[in-house]
């Protein structure tokens, strides 16, 4: 079907229901239980998890495949969101025209810093990229200032020209759309004690996500992906046997960091604002620590370790102290302050450290990374087939 | 932290939320749902209303944000009639009884901004789309405040600004549900310049270092223009990044450039940082042009002064508020904070106290939350007994006009409480400005907007 064989047309269904019903998948609390602080399914964070799952995907096509590792793709994903702002302060406050300038900025973009990054290989290349990278931080944070309002952030507002739009209704900036529908738009379900939202921008970048999956699906099972595979099992043979790798490894840099540009215009569409902290080392390093957590080199993990660590970022970062003590209010008040005090060190600005720990679970016991954990647990329940497993063993989650 | 109120009703929602995540999913019977959109975003439903408090809890302003945590924290259980009330008795409106907003008992969420403006969205975005927040307040730092300003003007909530003193939050990128109860840096610098006068003549060459962001730009720029009224000349004005933490290979070229003051127009960390390194560099001990080198910090913080040490003896500069006042509102509040803090309240936490008492107070005014009700009850508010003396929230750019603090450091501290001095309380008609100057312009509130 569409080009894809059995199994990955399934991985491709499995991804499609995750992001159509996210809504439901994410709000499996009532309102108002105790548990709800555990709920994700709020518009802004669902437009995160996709979003930066796009960006994922596409660092995983450079990290997966070749080996390449690049330390500052957030640089990508900042100009883009730059571009992207620009685009609806000047043109329009359709989303369409921002998203497409968002990835061909953020293309043009990576052929430079690709052709000059991809002359060395190995800690070289990652070194430079990661060069690049706060290169552009320093020049968006105060060289750069008019074009980017510095450290404020490039913000809309009420005298921006639009001239293919309205440049204020009534006093108030128009929220960006998608020929007509507000990205703002959301509908809540009420289901008993439950309650579900579908907002339009979630949908948006759900179904941009599914069409990125799409694409790196394509990518992965082409012979192009094979070559880029060939670099990454052994650089130098492919090398001597005559072929000029310098191609191959540019389209991979520049799809890569089309990517990350697409995912940076996608979340100036869910909220128009772009900051420099976006292009920092941190950001670039969020995105290897979601590769690798999810399992690098596979078509769904960069998904799933990009939900992982923003799920952490917004849901764990919120837990404080008055809430610690609502969870164990049941206990002795003696016991409570105990139980209080060895749980806060990891939760409210705490979270980085759980989630350095669970990091560093996953790389010591799963060293493929979620994926490799879900074939364990899959494994667990299918029936014993000597022979299939050691093929599995062989070549790791795909 | 013994507190039988929690215990309990943290064994009831416990014991709730297991009895609900047990139960079968009543489909369809949501009555508390019936009346959810009544024309406003979070429109508060049942006998609660959630605040959403915004701080930044790492990154250069960590422990400014620390501290108003601490007064949001105070604020909140005295609306729900906790503690001794603190200034709300001496609030010289009176609809604030102990009984939360409108009756409804006050609930509180907080986040972490990072000092950063995408987290701070994102964290803001969670309080109101999550957790249904009708108002966020915090912030210490501008680039901050302005991008989560600009965010509940589209959220249609209400924005009670904390800690933030760039002209631009209610200059060229004020917002219609935006409010800020903290003075600005025209207001800093239109108090400072007659001191500075007094203090160091008017002859003097002055050496800018600035934080690169809204904040240091426009503080920059009215302490230039005030003392250059004065008959001061500007040396130079270099722009330092807001992440630094060492200025040395900043304040090495101050030495040659013939200046004879040093502005530091850095807040928090920063300022800590670079005081530190201007008085090892010997600046303070230096003849210039026959006269003593002096050092200036616009903007000051007992927090600030604690963090620099000896460096701070003798150094001038101003604060919105300061706990050794002397009235009334001012004792009341101290009194409460050190009684369940152990120490006296930052100038952070005093704003951010003040602001949610006044949005709690124009909320019952109004008689409703709805963001248009409240901010029309803000906006023109005249009040007193909140610290500051009589004070106007002005209706044209939703900013409040008091008295400003001319502060210095004191030469010999009795304890770590008294490390600053006022100087000089500078009436409020010294500092106010017209809406339309041109430090502020370019900008327009806009309409308010309730949201949904």
């Amino acid at each position: 079907m569409l080009g894809l064989q059995a199994k990955d047309f399934r991985l491709l269904l499995i991804v499609v229901a995750m992001t159509m019903l996210a809504p439901f998948i994410l709000n499996p609390f009532p309102v108002n239980s105790a548990m709800a602080q555990f709920n994700a399914g709020y518009p802004d964070l669902m437009q995160r998890f996709v979003i930066f799952g796009i960006f994922a995907i596409g660092f995983n096509i450079l990290f997966g495949l070749t080996g390449y590792l690049s330390f500052g793709h957030a640089a990508f994903l900042g100009v883009g969101s730059y571009a992207g702002v620009w685009m609806l302060k000047l043109l329009t406050m359709n989303v369409v025209p921002a998203i497409l300038l968002s990835v061909i900025v953020a293309g043009l973009f990576s052929v430079i810093v690709g052709y000059v990054s991809l002359r060395r290989s190995g800690i070289y290349f990652s070194i430079l990229t990661l060069a690049f990278a706060q290169m552009s931080f320093a020049l968006a944070y105060s060289v750069l200032t008019p074009l980017t309002n510095g450290e404020t952030g490039l913000q809309l507002s009420l005298d921006d020209p639009r001239v293919l739009g309205v440049t204020q209704v009534d006093g108030t900036i128009p929220a960006p759309h998608l020929f007509g529908a507000s990205m703002r738009a959301s509908y809540d379900l009420v289901l008993g004690g439950w309650q579900f939202t579908f907002n339009v921008g979630y949908y948006l970048s759900a179904v941009v996500l599914v069409l990125a999956f799409y694409l790196a699906i394509r990518i992965f099972r082409s012979p192009f992906g094979l070559m880029l595979r060939a670099v990454k099992s052994n650089q130098q043979r492919m090398s001597y046997t005559g072929l000029n790798l310098k191609p191959y490894m540019l389209a991979a840099f520049v799809i890569s960091g089309m990517y990350a540009g697409l995912a940076g215009g996608l979340m100036v569409a869910m909220d128009p604002l772009a900051g420099a902290e976006r292009m920092q080392w941190t950001a670039s390093g969020e995105v290897v620590l979601m590769t690798i957590l999810g399992g690098a080199g596979t078509l769904i993990g960069p998904v799933l370790g990009a939900g992982f660590i923003k799920y952490f970022e917004n849901i764990f970062s919120k837990i404080n102290d008055t809430v610690l003590h609502q969870w164990f209010g049941f206990m002795p008040d003696g016991l409570e302050d105990v139980v209080v005090f060895i749980v806060h060190p990891f939760i409210g600005k705490g979270w980085h450290l759980t989630l350095g720990l669970l990091f560093m679970l996953v790389v010591i016991f799963l060293p493929g990374g979620l994926v490799q954990g879900g074939q364990k647990i899959g494994g667990l329940f299918r029936r014993k087939a000597p022979a299939d497993d050691s093929a599995t063993r062989k070549q790791p989650a795909e | 932290m013994t507190k039988s109120n929690f215990t309990r009703r943290g064994l009831m929602k416990t014991g709730a939320g297991a009895g609900a995540g047990l139960a079968l999913p009543t489909i369809f019977t949501g009555a508390v749902w019936a009346d959810a959109h009544s024309g406003f975003t979070n429109a508060p439903q049942g006998d609660s209303v959630t605040l959403g408090f915004n701080v930044p809890q790492s990154g250069p302003y960590a422990d400014e944000g620390m501290d108003e945590l601490r007064a949001f924290e105070l604020a909140v259980e005295h609306l729900n009639g906790g503690g001794d009330g603190g200034m709300m008795q001496t609030f010289s409106s009176k609809t604030l009884e102990g009984n939360g907003i409108m009756g409804k008992k006050v609930n509180f969420v907080t986040g972490d901004t990072q000092t950063k403006s995408d987290a701070a969205r994102a964290s803001a975005k969670s309080m109101i789309e999550k957790d249904g927040a009708i108002m966020i307040s915090g912030g210490s730092s501008s680039g901050v405040a302005v991008a989560v300003q600009s965010l509940c003007q589209e959220a249609g909530v209400i924005f009670m600004a904390g800690l933030t003193h760039s002209n631009d939050t209610t200059g060229k990128d004020k917002k219609a549900n935006g409010f800020r109860h903290f003075f600005n840096a025209y207001m800093s610098a239109a108090a400072l310049a007659p001191v500075l006068s007094k203090l160091y003549g008017d002859d003097r060459n002055a050496y800018h270092l600035t934080a690169d962001y809204t904040w240091g730009w426009t503080q920059q720029a009215s302490i230039q223009a005030a003392t250059e009224a004065l008959g001061w000349k500007t040396v130079n004005n270099v722009l330092t990044p807001l992440a630094s933490t060492d200025f040395s290979s900043y304040i090495a070229p101050v030495l040659n450039s013939g200046a004879d003051v040093l502005v530091l127009n850095h807040y928090g960390g920063n300022m800590v940082n670079s005081l530190t390194n201007a008085v090892q560099f010997g600046l303070r001990e230096k003849q210039v042009n026959g006269k003593n080198f002096e050092i200036v910090v616009p903007l000051y913080s007992e927090l600030m002064a604690k963090g620099a040490g000896q460096n701070i003896k003798g150094i001038v500069g101003s604060q919105n508020w300061d706990w050794k006042l002397g009235d009334e509102g001012t004792a009341a509040f101290v009194k409460s904070f050190g009684t369940k803090y152990g120490f006296p309240p930052s100038q952070a936490a005093h704003t951010c106290y003040a602001q949610t008492l006044l949005y709690a107070d124009a909320v019952n005014r109004a008689g409703s939350f709805n963001p248009c009700a409240v901010g029309e009850a803000l906006a023109g508010f005249e009040f007193d007994g909140l610290g500051n003396g009589p004070t106007l929230y002005r209706a044209d750019d939703h900013q409040c006009f008091k008295d400003v603090l001319v502060v210095k450091g004191a030469e010999n501290p009795e304890d770590e409480f008294h490390l600053v001095e006022i100087v000089e309380v500078t009436p409020v008609d010294q500092v106010t400005y017209a809406p339309d100057h041109e430090m502020f312009a370019g900008g327009e509130l806009g309409a308010c907007n309730p949201g949904a």
